[in-house]
């Protein structure tokens, strides 16, 4: 075939369709115009959502990609617009969500002057991407995208930024589209080692009290059935961590619970009660070990991960056993001893049952009058079937979230995990749905977290995007206002808002809602959020100065879990 | 954890700002780089850096791996010196006229096994190769005798007293996968 020579604006968007691209979420503006052009004609094939905000771009290119394993797309303009998907792709970053944010460059020829608009994209975003690179002249777009989404995807996923000067788009050349196979300097996925994975089953084999951490790397490597297979042999207890959420069904029964900070009780204490412990696809996040001088010390180590650099960063393993858990898990499950460990899996449940008294039936079924974050949650959950993509803001919100919905599906919670990014829900939340059209898409969003990118109901409107918002209403930043009442003092250094008629706002934008003031009326609410997939915005009143239990304090080991008064 | 001197070596591709996808992993640490030498390795179109760096073996092992995950780094590992022979190199500038108020300069000139570079009526420019202390050491000596107009050492560049270099395990296990490695 004849090559045919083109724009390297046209190629730029050819290289996306080669790569399955079907969903872009930007921008334009002054140096990606050409390109922008160009997908003017593309409309039947890609379909491009205008957000409001470069940030909103970034954090739906997030939600996309979370439910729907597949690469997340930006398109934005230089300067500003490069910028404000710093947050996003930072939280991408660590969070390993695949993600390819394509900004436009001032012309090659200015590089360098301080021209207008013009940043140091590359070197921006350097630390915070798997890879950056900066294409200066057409021919270089074909090989670029296609190692861009190579990246991107492969191996522990993450965030590329690909920073295009704009004569590059204008430059017109002979495209021919090579897909990227493997990098020499690049390894995605080690090669399992079965000695390791023989020493890791040695130690479980001889475990009396086995204990299982699961993390997103059971998710990304879509491992769900090697995950139960391996646990139902050896009859080991499971916990997930925040973004290992969804990992395992929560009626699965092994499954025990949510770790970290304001995890379950048990996950938490029998940490240190264990013998053998089986980290897979988690990092070891502070947010779930507490104080390392005090986490585990009792126990062996196995650790299973897909990244090298996650290995003896935190914990030391005594096993660790790289690949992906899809690869490890039956290998390691081959050379298990099927085993009971009835009394041990028991004694987890009895912890429950003292998390339930203490914490959960008041959050449930609250006495007072004012409704807690927990019992609308879990209102929903059911009402939902615990079959919808689960969406967080940061803070109260998204542990009361995590902690008091259940999950059936897989890839059922997209929230903001290592970055912890205010802003993220909404935008995330529309990602989510149009990767996920045919799921119910529930956002949870504090007041705070709300309006850090509330101008996304735009996008919402335009796109019709059925997302079902919830605020839940405390008119403080919550999880800043526990801190402060738990450790300085209960001084409220500026964490109360006066927040304005959200309903309104909504309605501005041509969005059904409703605010929910008392609990008689939060059923029949949740009933009109429901009827249809159109968006709708959920306003719900919840107590003022509620606390999220239990917790882990910062710098405390995780048996110093705090129940509440 | 004890501190002391690491030399980390790293082989990478040859792409623009390699050496900031470096740092960038030092800053989060505050680590400081004492010695950086950056050039062209044995393979073409792969450089090799030699960076030395006062550290802890348990920083250094998250540091390296850190870097290794970097996808235009082709491999990186560290080395104490008990592992490397090693070598920099110092230049020395000094007024000729002093240098002859010494008298003889046979003396320094064996003891520090010293080449003269360039020779006027002003300056003297010396070179001496060396480990660092050797070459603080004439430092130190002549400064305090007729004083250094002017100084500069290189970074260190070092090779592991093994016998292969780790970066070609790592390009056979490539081919072996792969075939044959294109640039």
């Amino acid at each position: 075939m004849e090559k045919q020579k083109i724009t390297g604006a046209k190629a730029l968007i050819e290289s996306m369709l080669k790569e399955g691209v079907d969903t872009i979420f930007g921008y334009p503006g002054g140096a990606i115009m050409p390109a922008f052009d160009a997908l003017y004609d593309y409309d039947k094939q890609l379909n491009h959502i205008l957000t409001r905000h470069e940030q909103g771009a970034a954090h739906a290119a997030q939600g996309y990609a979370r439910v729907s394993g597949k690469v997340g797309v930006c398109l934005v303009t230089s300067g500003p617009a490069a910028t404000n998907t710093v947050t996003g792709i930072s939280d991408a970053m660590l969070d390993s969500t695949p993600m390819v944010v394509i900004t436009g460059q001032v012309g090659a020829a200015l590089l360098g002057t301080d021209a207008f608009q013009e940043i140091d994209v590359v070197g921006i975003t350097q630390p915070i991407t798997k890879w950056a690179y900066q294409i200066r002249r057409a021919e270089d777009i074909p090989w670029a995208v296609a190692r861009a989404f190579y990246i991107a995807r492969t191996g522990r996923p993450g965030p590329v930024v690909l920073d295009i000067t704009k004569n590059a788009q204008f430059q017109e050349f002979e495209f021919e589209y090579k897909p990227i196979t493997h990098i020499r300097s690049y390894i995605p996925i080690p090669e399992v080692d079965p000695v390791q994975v023989k020493v890791a089953a040695d130690l479980i084999n001889s475990a009396q009290r086995p204990y299982a951490l699961v993390g997103q790397g059971v998710l990304l490597s879509e491992a769900e059935a090697e995950l139960k297979a391996f646990l139902e042999k050896a009859d080991i207890p499971a916990a997930w961590t925040l973004l290992g959420a969804s990992a395992m069904p929560t009626d699965f029964p092994l499954n025990v619970g949510f770790l970290g900070m304001h995890g379950n009780v048990a996950p938490n204490i029998k940490t240190n009660e264990c013998d053998v412990l089986i980290a897979i696809g988690m990092r070891f996040d502070d947010r779930v070990t507490g104080n390392l001088a005090k986490y585990a010390k009792q126990a062996k180590v196995v650790h299973l991960d897909i990244d090298p650099a996650e290995i003896n960063k935190n914990v030391k393993a005594d096993a660790p056993v790289l690949g992906t858990a899809k690869e490890t898990l039956p290998a390691l499950t081959a050379l298990l001893h099927p085993a009971k460990h009835t009394e041990w899996i028991e004694s987890f449940r009895e912890v429950d049952k003292q998390e339930f008294e203490k914490v959960i039936k008041r959050e449930l079924h609250p006495e007072s009058d004012e409704m807690t974050m927990g019992e609308v949650i879990r209102k929903i959950s059911e009402a939902t079937n615990h079959n919808a993509v689960v969406v967080t803001d940061v803070g109260q919100n998204q542990m009361m979230a995590a902690r008091y919905s259940n999950y059936n599906i897989p890839r059922s919670l997209v929230t903001s995990g290592g970055l912890g990014t205010m802003g993220f829900g909404l935008p995330a939340a529309m990602g989510a749905k149009v990767g996920a059209p045919h799921r119910t898409v529930v956002m949870y969003s504090g007041d705070g977290g709300f309006q850090m990118t509330i101008q996304e109901l735009g996008t919402i409107m335009q796109e019709q995007l059925g997302v079902k918002m919830v605020i839940l209403n405390n008119h403080f930043l919550g999880m800043v206002r526990q801190w402060q009442e738990m450790f300085f003092d209960e001084r409220y250094s500026f964490t109360e808002m006066q927040n304005p008629d959200f309903v309104a706002i909504a309605k501005a934008y041509r969005i059904n809602g409703t605010e929910v003031l008392k609990r008689e009326e939060l059923d029949a609410a949740i009933a009109d959020m429901l009827k249809d997939d159109k968006p709708y915005l959920l306003v719900v009143n919840v107590e003022k100065k509620g606390m999220v239990y239990p917790m882990v304090p910062a710098g405390a080991s995780v048996t110093e879990i705090v129940l509440g008064e | 954890m004890e501190t002391k001197l690491y030399t980390i070596t790293i082989f990478s591709e040859n792409t623009v700002g390699l050496l900031n996808q470096i740092t960038i992993i030092f800053t989060r640490r505050a680590l400081n780089i004492e010695t950086l030498s950056v050039s062209p390795s044995a393979i073409k179109g792969i450089h090799k850096f030699t960076i030395t760096i006062f550290s802890t073996q348990d920083v250094m092992e998250k540091v390296v791996k850190q870097i290794d995950k970097r996808i235009d780094i082709l491999k990186a590992y560290y080395n104490t010196d008990e592992d490397l022979v090693h070598q920099e190199i110092a230049l020395y500038k000094v007024s000729t006229e002093k240098l002859l108020g010494l008298g003889s300069i046979e003396k320094l000139i064996r003891e520090h096994h010293i080449q003269i570079l360039e020779m006027n009526d002003s300056s003297v420019v010396f070179q001496k190769i060396g480990h660092y202390a050797e070459t603080q050491k004439l430092f130190d000596e002549l400064n305090q005798s007729i004083g250094v107009l002017q100084f500069i050492r290189s970074g260190r560049v070092a090779i592991t007293k093994s016998k292969v270099e780790r970066l070609s395990d790592m390009l056979g296990e490539i081919q072996r996968k792969f075939g044959k490695i294109q640039e």
